[in-house]
């Protein structure tokens, strides 16, 4: 099963990649105001259920993905 | 002195590059010091050794995190024998890249290992690549790896990290303020608060926190690099008129004090 997991910082804290971005973006004449940088992991997980497929991918988060002092995260299904 | 009797292990994976250094560094106070591989780390007992070391730089390339990774896989591997070892009271010291791997595995602050992070070495507020000379301020002298310093004494050495942002939240700050588990602060060459100021605190950490360590001392880890500031010839002066020895010795010369006095 495909499993897209996306981190990301937390509101409020400040993502001096994405503030640089934002800065080249603008450069480039965008009209971009700011820009926040995250992680996309496209994961393939050998499970039977959908439910199964989020609670574990929840599980590696917390403990590998994401670092809950500055990291949020979302979690969806890709396929079944 | 007779460190000799003395051994540290410098754990290395793929992507440290600073573990001759760091082994120069303990050899030349006279610790015999092992540079072991993660692959080959179980033919080992980490249990014959009185310190540990992780050494500075990109473990893993630093995927994920800094540090995340080698973090995580260490302390899933070695968690009996490292347990064992963190509540026996041996030294286990991380610079740099080693800082980032005792944080992200819980090992830092919190006593023992715990599941998830208290705190992060998030990127530097500059969104570059720090490489500079930083004084830092003594906040906790009574640490193994602190002994031979004076409480406040200003130190001048280098870091070299992109990932060295220190954040937490508010609770665990006043914690590791009443523990004095705040080792090292950034702070101006005068000895003053940096207050956040760049380039003196180099990646916006909160607090100026430059080096933690765990409520019972002995694990610290620090972002700057003692053993790039052991030698003389190793500082910015070393042209003029170098001095003997730079200021990152003195975390050196504490260890080995700190062993003398306990360890028979």
């Amino acid at each position: 099963m495909k499993i897209r997991a996306e981190v990301r910082l937390k509101p409020g804290h400040f993502d001096p990649e994405g503030d640089v971005t934002a800065k080249s973006l603008r450069e480039l004449g965008f009209p971009v105001d700011a820009v926040k940088v995250g992680k996309v992991y496209v994961l393939d997980v050998k499970v039977n259920s959908k439910e199964e497929a989020l609670r574990l991918t929840e599980e590696m988060c917390r403990k590998l993905l994401a670092n809950p002092v500055k990291d949020d995260y979302t979690i969806e299904v890709l396929n079944t | 002195m007779d460190a000799g009797k003395f051994r540290a292990i410098v754990l290395r994976t793929g992507g440290t590059n600073c573990d001759l250094e760091t082994k120069i560094a303990l050899e030349e106070m006279g610790v015999k010091t092992e540079i072991v591989h993660m692959n080959k780390i179980e033919s080992k007992s980490l249990l014959d050794y009185h310190l540990i070391v992780f050494p500075g730089g990109f473990s893993y390339g630093d995927y994920v995190r800094a540090g995340a990774v080698w973090g995580k896989r260490v302390f899933t591997r070695l968690r009996e024998q490292l347990e064992k070892f963190i509540d026996e009271g041996r030294l286990m010291l991380g610079i740099c890249n080693g800082f980032q791997v005792l944080v992200e595995a819980g090992v830092l602050p919190g006593d023992g290992i715990g599941e998830t992070p208290l705190v992060a070495l998030a990127t530097n507020s500059s969104a570059k690549y720090e490489c500079r000379w930083v004084w830092l301020r003594v906040e906790n002298n009574r640490t193994p790896f602190t002994l031979a310093m004076e409480k406040g004494e200003v130190l001048k050495i280098p870091i070299g990290h992109a990932e060295g942002r220190f954040l937490t939240d508010e609770k665990t700050l006043e914690k590791l303020k009443e523990g004095s588990q705040i080792v090292f602060k950034y702070v101006l060459p005068n000895g003053e608060d940096a207050n956040g100021l760049y380039p003196y605190n180099p990646n916006g950490s909160l607090y100026d926190i430059a080096g933690i360590c765990n409520r019972n001392g002995n694990i610290m880890g620090m972002m700057p690099h003692p053993e790039r500031a052991f030698f003389g010839w190793q500082l910015p002066e070393w042209g003029e008129a170098p001095p003997e020895r730079g200021d990152g010795r003195k975390v050196f010369e504490s260890v080995i004090e700190y062993l003398e006095n306990n360890i028979s």
